[in-house]
């Protein structure tokens, strides 16, 4: 789960990093408002989205005066933004963060992950903050520094110094950002975060460190330990499809081509979806329907992947192991029935009572080819979107 | 990462003498695959769910506590399936029981609590496998874990696999076409896992059984780009591979904790290229894994 940059900030500054002087606001009116009560004159208005890459879309905005921040606010609420790094849709603004304009000294990159090689989380930090991390570490490796830790202590201050004296930083600076650095661990350890990243972490001319912008993605996993987090979650930023997948224990991922997938598994999804390509063809989605699927979440999966207009056949790929073959026919054929499915369906079945599964839909005289390997299974579904 | 040897004459990991414990044996995942695994040729000697104990299911006799099963029964491995809340303490509770191979079905464990039991068990003698994980099987004598037992046959092929239906697709290829597995490891497909492929590919190497390893990756992680470098290093029996999630868009969560996109280096196309790069046999469908693997066993011959 992604949080906002505000909601990241601001539990950050719970745990004593400095964050710049703002606040979020739904209309150009409370944008408005909100500069007021922040009080001076430059600003920084920020769309609010689970994305980034927002400065060069036109999603950050500095304003110099402060009657501007009603005027840019309102120009930014209530679309789209699109960056590279959201869809072709881009992402809604319903907030901005509308924030009091920091003076630059320097700018430096930190952020904690997990390492999975080395099975530990770690502390990435640069000098070179402010551009794209991954062009400073194509350009230089070693401007990047890394350090694991212990995934149940966490970094300490004195570690972070220690850390920090790789560089030319002056004992006070290591001083402020040994603890920054320290308290990012423990945020990312507390709260089961899958990153935490501040970028930039600025210098003031006065010395002062502020984290001028933060992300901070959560593992799924841990949200059942922080049920104070859940809430954080902004729905609108995800593709409904896919919160409606998950109310039915489905994954879903929405994509550009025309046949629709439905596969049991992970691997073998994308193992199908591969398989449509090599044959010719561009998937639709990606859909796993899990280990144990049912009739009612083979139905979802069928109504999930018919609301997408682009979607010109449909192609299902089952090994059944736990999951039985024949009640997977048996929730097909209710799905056809009840969706009044009017695209092509090739099904394909095999593993446990894969011939009983086979028989049921021969029986069913619906419009369905039944096919038995998975070539055949990629070919024919690829011959329905493109005839001959 | 040297691990304590284990005595395994007959295969890796698991045999016919296997005396494997349930946890979580009550819920309906834990009874369902307990019988399967009986029905399987499977000693399934106990299992263990608290506050259950003096049960019985499918005859298997239930207790608190896992020491308290392992003292009564004797039990050297563990299979768990225990819902995600409490599938961490459950692994802590097999090592500090002594269990020797710990396998754990459960998806949805937080990968911090993985990073945590990774370094308690670092200098234990024990054998973690998963989590998120299908299990292992070694065909005639011993199926732990939730594979559809019908689909192996025993032969000369070790598989090792980050996914589920996607291995029991590529055994069910080879099975059709006459080739058979050493034994099948299901590692799983989370950020963090018990045995990795470098561990797999080591037991492997080992095994006199295995005559050649089937690898199966997918996007996200390093772990296929490590599998490499151990095969051309220390790998010397032939190793065919398959990597999934070739058109999967970059950025995009595929399911799997583990199938993340970040970099470049966590692309299927990098993987399959480095995979290639150390010798590895790549299939480039996954309707010819089979026929790849059985293609090197016949060149081999």
């Amino acid at each position: 789960m992604n949080l906002h940059e505000y909601q990241a900030k601001d539990l950050l500054r719970q745990y004593g990093i400095p964050i710049p002087l703002g606040k979020v606001a739904r209309t150009p009116e409370e944008a408005e408002k909100t500069a007021a009560s922040l009080g001076g004159e430059k600003f920084v208005v920020k769309a609010q989205i689970h994305a980034g890459g927002r400065g060069k879309a036109g999603g950050v905005v500095l304003v110099d005066r402060r009657e501007k921040v009603r005027e840019v606010s309102e120009r930014i609420l209530g679309k789209r933004l699109k960056t590279p790094q959201t869809g072709p849709a881009g992402q809604p603004v319903d907030l901005v963060l509308i924030q009091v304009q920091t003076d630059i000294q320097r700018e430096f990159y930190v952020a904690v992950v997990l390492d999975r090689s080395a099975e530990k989380p770690s502390l990435i930090f640069s000098e070179a903050g402010g551009m794209e991390i991954e062009e400073a570490a194509k350009k230089n490796p070693s401007a990047i520094w890394k350090k694991t830790f212990s995934p149940f202590f966490g970094l300490s201050p004195s570690e972070a110094k220690e850390f920090l004296k790789q560089g030319k930083l002056n004992p006070k600076e290591i001083e402020s950002l040994a603890s920054i650095l320290s308290a990012m661990s423990q945020v990312f350890l507390e709260k089961d975060a899958s990153l935490v990243e501040i970028n930039p972490l600025v210098q003031t001319p006065a010395g002062d460190f502020l984290a001028v912008d933060a992300k901070i993605r959560l593992d799924d996993n841990g949200l059942e330990r922080h049920p104070e987090l859940v809430s954080l979650n902004d729905p609108r930023q995800e593709d409904p499809r896919e919160t409606e997948a998950k109310k039915f224990g489905l994954s879903y991922v929405g994509l550009e081509g025309s046949i629709g997938c439905m596969v049991n598994g992970a691997g073998l999804a994308m193992a199908t979806m591969d398989l449509i390509k090599l044959a010719g063809g561009e998937p639709a989605n990606f859909l796993d329907v899990g280990g144990g699927a049912s009739k009612e979440k083979v139905a979802a999966a069928f109504k999930l992947i018919l609301q997408d207009p682009k979607v010109q056949a449909i192609l299902v790929n089952i090994f059944g192991g736990i999951m039985r073959c024949d009640v997977i026919a048996e929730g097909i054929l209710a799905a056809v029935q009840e969706t009044q499915l009017k695209v092509p369906l090739v099904v394909r079945l095999e593993g446990t009572q894969s011939e009983e599964g086979k028989a049921i839909l021969k029986r069913s005289k619906l419009n369905i080819f039944s096919v038995s390997g998975l070539d055949e299974a990629a070919r024919k579904a690829v011959s329905c979107v493109h005839p001959g | 990462m040297k691990r304590p040897e284990k005595r395994c004459p007959v295969s890796i990991l698991v045999d016919r003498n296997t005396k494997v414990l349930v946890q979580g044996i009550t819920g309906t995942h834990g009874s369902f695959h307990a019988k399967q695994m009986l029905e399987y040729g499977t000693q399934v000697v106990a299992g263990v769910t608290p506050g259950k104990k003096g049960q019985k299911v499918e005859g298997i006799p239930v207790f608190d506590t896992v020491s308290e099963a392992v003292r009564q029964t004797g039990a050297d491995a563990s299979v768990s399936y225990v819902p995600a809340k409490f599938a961490a303490d459950a692994i802590r509770e097999a090592v500090a029981a002594g269990i020797r191979l710990v396998i754990c079905i459960t998806e949805g464990i937080p990968a911090l609590e993985m990073a945590r039991i990774k370094e308690e068990i670092r200098s234990k003698p024990v054998r973690l496998i998963g989590p998120n994980c299908p299990g292992v099987t070694t065909p005639d004598e011993c199926k732990i874990g939730i594979m559809p037992g019908s689909i192996h046959k025993r032969g000369p092929v070790g598989v090792v696999s980050r996914s589920g239906t996607l291995t029991y697709e590529a055994v069910w290829q080879m099975t059709s076409l006459g080739v058979g597995q050493s034994t099948c490891i299901g590692i799983g497909g989370d950020a963090i896992v018990g045995t990795t492929f470098v561990d797999a590919l080591e037991l492997f190497q080992k095994d006199p059984e295995t005559e050649a390893i089937l690898l199966i990756g997918e996007i996200g992680g390093a772990a296929e780009e490590e599998a490499a470098a151990v095969i051309e290093n220390k790998i010397k029996k032939p190793v065919i591979g398959f990597v999934a999630g070739r058109t999967a868009p970059p950025g995009k969560r595929m399911g799997h904790a583990g199938a993340i996109i970040g970099g470049s280096s966590e692309r299927a196309e990098d993987k399959i290229a480095r995979l290639r790069k150390a010798g590895v046999r790549v299939a480039d469908s996954p309707a010819q894994i089979g026929e790849t693997v059985k293609q090197v066993l016949r060149g081999k011959v």
